[in-house]
């Protein structure tokens, strides 16, 4: 996995609350088998005027005007600033896949569906969760401002903006370890396999049938 | 010793190892696995040299990608197809127990699970799909994941995993005539909203619940996901044992014995402590419907269509605006005025026999309405669709004009054949009603299998109390 550590990136603006992850990835993507390629189908009903199928040549489909990914000063944006309740739905890792395939490094809303955001540190996508008042004022500020960026600092935990307000975030610590090193979770896991095993032969006692039936 | 709560008790009985920030190493004793979340899985599994932790854990079944009509041809798709060949492959290499696409035990993951006793009070349950929650019917602790997880678990039989805050959901009383478990779960999210229960592990309890057969606890907690909890769960009471007794997966003889001693333990201590308690009043449950794009936005059928600009928060009128334009729906508008264009009965939340029943109940000598395009019925799986065709429920949807269909995930998301046109409007037994969420542009409106079964006939929404 890709690490985490500072980041100097354009803002995209995505104002709307409870965006799914239907709406971030439309189902009929899900049916590669590859982790890679979404990035090109995020946001497909909104990003386009035409039916999105897999396999298509994106490049060539006409893009909808009114959606705030296409316009121009949000081109090349790593971070999407987003409204409550952000990934709800689906337990699909292919949204997280996608917004990293697009481009997108973090996603910053008042708060996030616990799936979405439990996927996200699995992909090197980094949530941030600050207050209602904290992205409002982002908001404000980013449609005033063309080529707004902001400043993520992963390790000191804060957002700071071109003003220098600079907001703190909470974030779990070994969620941060990992994201900050890059590391494999499956890795790190394994080297418990004694404890795994030891708990196994202890409930094996308890409760024989869950380790009988198929 | 401190009183618990039935979260406590699985969670607690699950624990592999303390970490240092708090978070464990919970152990997971089933692993149900679909085509669409689980083949990054696999790979990532094969790259990195690693093989199941426990192959007899793993139970798999193609779903979402399997035709609901004539299966003898498999699957036209080429892109779908390979997706649940791909399935297959995993499953043959690994040694995991698969159903195949004609197997009579094939069908949704959620509906097959309990259905074979291969979710059983007390486990940890989870699988690369947000509906997992609907195991927690059983008394298990059943959640969904993302496909990196999958492949953790595959590896290690376990998660990091942080624990939730608790909610008690406390549905008293009793519901009136023809108030169904979906009626109660869409009110109950109507009250708490789609966030309200993000962080919760939800406890649904109260009278009304316990009323509930074990099919529609599983309604109820299907849908805790779409109040925002990963995970909603029921007490073990001897409606769950019951149910359980027999199935193919299920323990006998003292196995059986020393299970049911342990399930009568799960249940929350009458002091135990939630951090939060939501009462509901069982009496005050009427058919619902939604009318937007969120799960939340949903009223009785006797209400009128909302007024935005009624609602102070911002950001919830900005939302509203866009639902009723996507919904081509206006403020004032009675519910029952509301014209359909197509039914769906099925779905992981309501597609298991008693689902069934209800929607033929209904129509039973009636037809569908000349203007209602489609309504088709899909059973939640193929021992579903048999049971229903051994009570002749089948004649009784053909004759009103609906479609019988193979079991499967189906317009429930549309990633099959079976999926709504550009602003066709549907009434569904299904769980999401997002925008696009059974076809691009298609129009979503989520109520009980006996609601949709009186739409069809009636042509718009109707009370089914009245009907």
């Amino acid at each position: 996995m890709r690490a985490f550590t500072v980041l100097d990136g354009l803002v995209a603006p995505l104002d709307r609350a409870n965006v799914d992850t239907d709406a971030i990835i439309p189902k009929q993507f899900l049916k590669s088998i590859k982790r890679t390629g979404f990035g090109p189908n995020l946001f497909d009903e909104w990003r386009y005027l035409d039916r999105g199928e897999p396999g298509q040549d994106c490049s060539k489909r006409p893009l909808n005007p009114d959606f705030v990914l296409n316009q121009p000063r949000y081109q090349g944006a790593q971070i999407l600033l987003a409204r409550r309740n952000f990934g709800c739905g689906s337990s699909r890792e292919h949204a997280p896949w996608a917004l990293e395939d697009y481009g997108f490094r973090a996603i910053i809303a008042p708060s996030f569906a616990d799936i979405f955001y439990n996927n996200c540190f699995k992909n090197g996508l980094l949530p941030i969760v600050l207050s209602e008042e904290q992205v409002d004022q982002l908001f404000r500020e980013v449609e005033a401002t063309e080529g707004y960026q902001l400043h993520i600092d992963l390790p000191a935990q804060t957002v700071t903006t071109p003003g220098g307000t600079v907001f703190t975030f909470e974030i779990d610590a070994f969620r941060k370890h990992c994201l900050v090193n890059g590391l494999d979770e499956i890795g790190l896991t394994l080297q418990h396999a004694d404890d795994i095993k030891a708990y196994e032969a202890r409930r094996a006692q308890q409760a024989p049938w869950l380790f009988q039936n198929a | 010793m401190a009183a618990k709560t039935l979260y406590d008790k699985l969670w607690d009985a699950h624990v592999v190892r303390q970490n240092d920030d708090g978070s464990v190493l919970l152990y997971i004793d089933r692993h149900l696995v679909h085509e669409v979340t689980s083949p990054q899985a696999f790979e990532g599994l094969k790259l990195a040299g690693r093989k199941p932790w426990r192959v007899s854990a793993n139970l798999a079944v193609a779903d979402h990608n399997v035709p609901t009509t004539d299966r003898s041809k498999g699957i036209v798709d080429p892109v779908s197809r390979l997706q649940v060949d791909t399935l297959d492959e995993n499953c043959r290499e690994f040694g995991i127990v698969e159903f195949g696409m004609n197997d009579i035990r094939q069908g949704i993951v959620h509906v097959v699970g309990p259905e074979q006793g291969a979710t059983l009070p007390g486990m940890t349950v989870v699988c690369g799909d947000s509906h997992t929650s609907t195991h927690g019917a059983l008394g298990c602790l059943a959640f969904g994941i993302g496909t990196s997880e999958v492949e953790h678990v595959l590896a290690t039989q376990t998660l990091v995993q942080k624990k939730a805050k608790t909610m008690l959901i406390s549905v008293d009383g009793q519901v009136g005539p023809g108030i169904t478990a979906k009626d109660i779960v869409l009110h109950i999210i109507g009250v708490i909203g789609t966030a309200g229960g993000t962080g919760y592990a939800i406890e649904f309890a109260g009278s009304a619940i316990r009323d509930l057969s074990v099919e529609g606890r599983m309604t109820v907690c299907n849908m805790a996901i779409e109040a925002g909890a990963r995970c909603g769960m029921v007490a073990v009471d001897d409606k769950t044992i019951e149910y359980v007794k027999g199935r193919p997966f299920a323990p006998t003889g003292e196995n059986w014995d020393k299970a049911v001693a342990w399930w009568k333990t799960l249940h929350s201590d009458p002091d135990a402590q939630f951090d939060a308690v939501v009462r509901i009043d069982a009496a005050d449950i009427k058919p619902q419907v939604t009318w937007g794009t969120s799960p939340e936005m949903v009223l009785p059928v006797d209400a009128k269509i909302p007024n935005p600009f009624a609602e102070p928060d911002p950001v919830k009128q900005k939302s509203m605006i866009r639902a009723l334009e996507y919904m081509g729906l206006q403020p004032g508008t009675p519910i029952q005025e509301i014209a359909i264009d197509k039914v769906f009965i099925g779905s992981c939340t309501n597609s298991r026999i008693e689902d069934l029943r209800a929607a033929a109940a209904v129509i039973k000598g009636r037809k569908k309405a000349d203007s209602v395009k489609l309504a088709m019925v899909v059973p939640g799986s193929g021992l579903v669709k048999q049971q229903a065709e051994a009570e002749g429920l089948d004649k009784i949807f053909i004759e009103a004009g609906f479609e019988w269909r193979e079991p499967g995930c189906s317009m429930c998301l549309a990633m099959n054949a079976d999926r709504l046109e550009p602003g066709e409007r549907c009434a569904s037994t299904s769980n999401r009603n997002f925008e696009g969420r059974q076809g691009a542009g298609g129009r979503t409106h989520l109520v009980s299998p006996a609601m949709a079964a009186a739409a069809a006939i009636a042509g718009h929404f109707v009370d089914v109390r009245n009907f």
